[in-house]
C-alpha cells in the first residue's frame, strides 16, 4: 500500500512571512506524483508546461515539473499530509 | 611524530600563514580556524563577550545584520544583562551612519557590523565605524562573510579588532571559516571550547583531587580538538587561486556584472529592485521582488531553468522589516558568472512576469 512518504523526499517550511511550504518529490517518483496530482486537482493555469497552477478543495498550489510543489495557507503538517494523501494516493 | 602527520601539520600552518597574508594580518597567530562566520562570531561572543560585557554595558549593532551577528549577542545579553543598541538603516538600505555614531557612548564596549550586507549588497564603511569605536575605547567586530570573498581586505587598514569570514563563499569548502583577531586580545581572551590541542599541560594533583591546566598560546588556544585540517588547506588553495586572479579583478568583474544585471532587470516591468542600484555603494548582490509572486515562487521558477537564486529572509529578518517586505528573492554573482548567464536570467524573469 503506497504512502505519502513513498513520493515525498522532503517538506520544507520557507522563511519569510508568507509561510509557504515546499514539497520536494523523490526524484524517481516525481513524474508519477505529478501525474497523480494532475488527475485529481484542477488545473487553473500553466506556464510553458513547467509550472502548473492548481487547486484542490479550496487549496491553491503550484507544481513545478522539476519535482517541487509550493503550497500556501496550510495551517499544519497534518493538514498538508491529508491533502498530499488525497492528491498522491 | 609520523611523517604524514608532520606534513599535515605543516600544510595546516602554511594555510594559516597564507590566509593571514591574504587579509594583511600582522601575525599568523591572529588567524583562528573555525567552522564558519557564525562560529567565529560565537567565539568572540562567548570568549570575549561573556566575560567582558556586564549589566550597564552597551553593544552596538545595525539592523542590516545577518542573524549570526545578532543572535549570539542576544543570547549572551540574556545571561549578562548588557544592552544591545540597534543602529538604523536608511530606506534605501544604506547604513544610517549618523544614528550608528550617535549611539556610541562611554558605555559602549563593542560595535559589530557587517562589511557587506548579505541582503542588499550594501558596503559599509567599517573603517569609519572602527575609528569611532576606538575613540570610545570600544572594540570593533566586522562580519566579513560577504566582503572577504569579493574585494581586497586589509585588516590593518580597517583597524578591525575582529573579522569573521567563511570558506564556502570564496571557492573553499563548507565547514571551514576564519576568525581574525588582534593578538593582544587573543592573549587576554579565555578559550571558547576545551579539549586537546588548546592546552600545554593537564596535570593531575592527587592531593588536590583536580587537574591543573595551562593553556596553549593563540591561535591553538582557540582550536580545541582535531581541527578541520583538509578544510583549512583547501581554503588556502582557494585563496591562492583568488590571489592569482587578483582581488581587484574579482571586484571589478562583479561590479561589471552587477551593473549589467541591474540595468537589464530594470527592463522587467513587474520586477522591483530593493536597496541601492548604484554599484559604487554595493557588491554583487541584488535583492528583488516580482509583483504578485512570493520570493519562493520566483526561486522555484528559476530553479526549473537551472538558475540558483535565494529566497526568503536570507537570515536577515530585521532588514526585511525595514524594507517592509515579506521576503525577497536575491540574485548574486561571483567570478564564475558571465554576462550571458545574466541574459538568460533576464529571459527567465520575463517568463515569470507572464505568470
Amino acid at each position: 500500500m503506497p504512502t505519502v512518504d513513498d513520493y515525498v523526499a522532503r517538506i520544507e517550511g520557507t522563511c519569510g512571512e508568507e509561510k509557504d511550504i515546499i514539497v520536494v518529490f523523490k526524484y524517481d517518483k516525481k513524474d508519477e506524483a505529478i501525474a497523480n496530482i494532475r488527475k485529481k486537482a484542477e488545473l487553473k493555469n500553466t506556464l510553458a508546461g513547467i509550472i502548473l497552477e492548481m487547486s484542490f478543495k479550496d487549496v491553491s498550489f503550484r507544481v513545478y515539473t522539476s519535482g517541487k510543489a509550493i503550497f500556501r495557507s496550510i495551517k499544519s503538517k497534518e493538514e498538508l499530509y491529508k491533502i498530499l494523501a488525497s492528491l498522491l494516493l | 611524530m609520523h611523517t604524514l602527520s608532520l606534513e599535515a601539520t605543516d600544510m595546516f600552518e602554511t594555510a594559516r600563514e597564507r590566509i593571514a597574508k591574504f587579509i594583511n594580518a600582522k601575525d599568523s597567530a591572529e588567524i583562528i580556524f573555525v567552522r564558519s562566520t557564525t562560529e567565529a562570531i560565537n567565539l568572540v561572543a562567548y570568549s570575549w563577550g561573556l566575560r567582558n560585557l556586564k549589566r550597564g554595558d552597551e553593544l552596538l549593532v545595525s539592523l542590516m545584520e545577518h542573524h549570526s551577528n545578532i543572535v549570539p549577542w542576544e543570547i549572551i545579553s540574556k545571561i549578562n544583562g548588557f544592552t544591545i543598541k540597534y543602529a538604523k538603516v536608511n530606506p534605501d538600505g544604506t547604513l544610517n551612519y549618523e544614528d550608528f555614531e550617535n549611539k556610541f557612548s562611554s558605555k559602549t564596549k563593542i560595535a559589530c557590523l557587517s562589511h557587506v550586507s548579505n541582503v542588499s549588497g550594501v558596503i559599509n564603511n567599517v573603517k569609519r565605524i572602527a575609528k569611532v569605536a576606538h575613540e570610545h575605547d570600544a572594540l570593533m567586530l566586522v562580519d566579513g562573510a560577504q566582503s572577504v570573498p569579493h574585494m581586497p581586505i586589509d585588516v590593518r587598514d580597517l583597524d578591525a579588532d575582529f573579522l569573521a569570514f567563511s570558506g564556502h563563499k570564496m571557492l573553499g569548502p563548507t565547514g571551514i571559516g576564519v576568525l581574525y583577531a588582534k593578538k593582544t586580545f587573543l592573549e587576554k581572551m579565555d578559550p571558547f571550547q576545551g579539549g586537546g590541542e588548546m592546552i600545554k599541560e593537564v596535570s593531575f594533583s592527587g592531593a588536590k583531587e583536580q587537574c591543573d591546566i595551562s593553556l596553549n598560546d593563540p591561535p591553538w588556544k582557540f582550536e580545541a580538538g582535531t581541527p578541520n585540517i583538509c578544510g583549512a588547506i583547501a581554503l588556502s588553495e582557494a585563496v591562492k587561486y583568488l590571489q592569482r586572479i587578483g582581488m581587484d579583478q574579482v571586484q571589478g568583474h562583479e561590479c561589471f556584472l552587477t551593473n549589467y544585471a541591474i540595468k537589464r532587470m530594470q527592463e522587467c516591468s513587474k520586477v522591483t529592485l530593493h536597496g541601492p542600484t548604484d554599484t559604487a555603494l554595493k557588491c554583487g548582490i541584488i535583492p528583488f521582488s516580482v509583483q504578485g509572486l512570493s520570493s519562493h515562487d520566483v526561486a522555484l521558477f528559476c530553479d526549473n531553468y537551472g538558475i540558483m537564486i535565494r529566497s526568503g529572509f536570507h537570515c536577515a529578518q530585521p532588514l526585511h522589516q525595514v524594507f517592509k517586505l515579506q521576503s525577497s528573492a536575491r540574485a548574486s554573482f561571483y567570478i564564475y558568472n558571465t554576462r550571458e548567464e545574466i541574459d538568460r536570467f533576464i529571459e527567465v524573469l520575463k517568463e515569470i512576469e507572464k505568470l
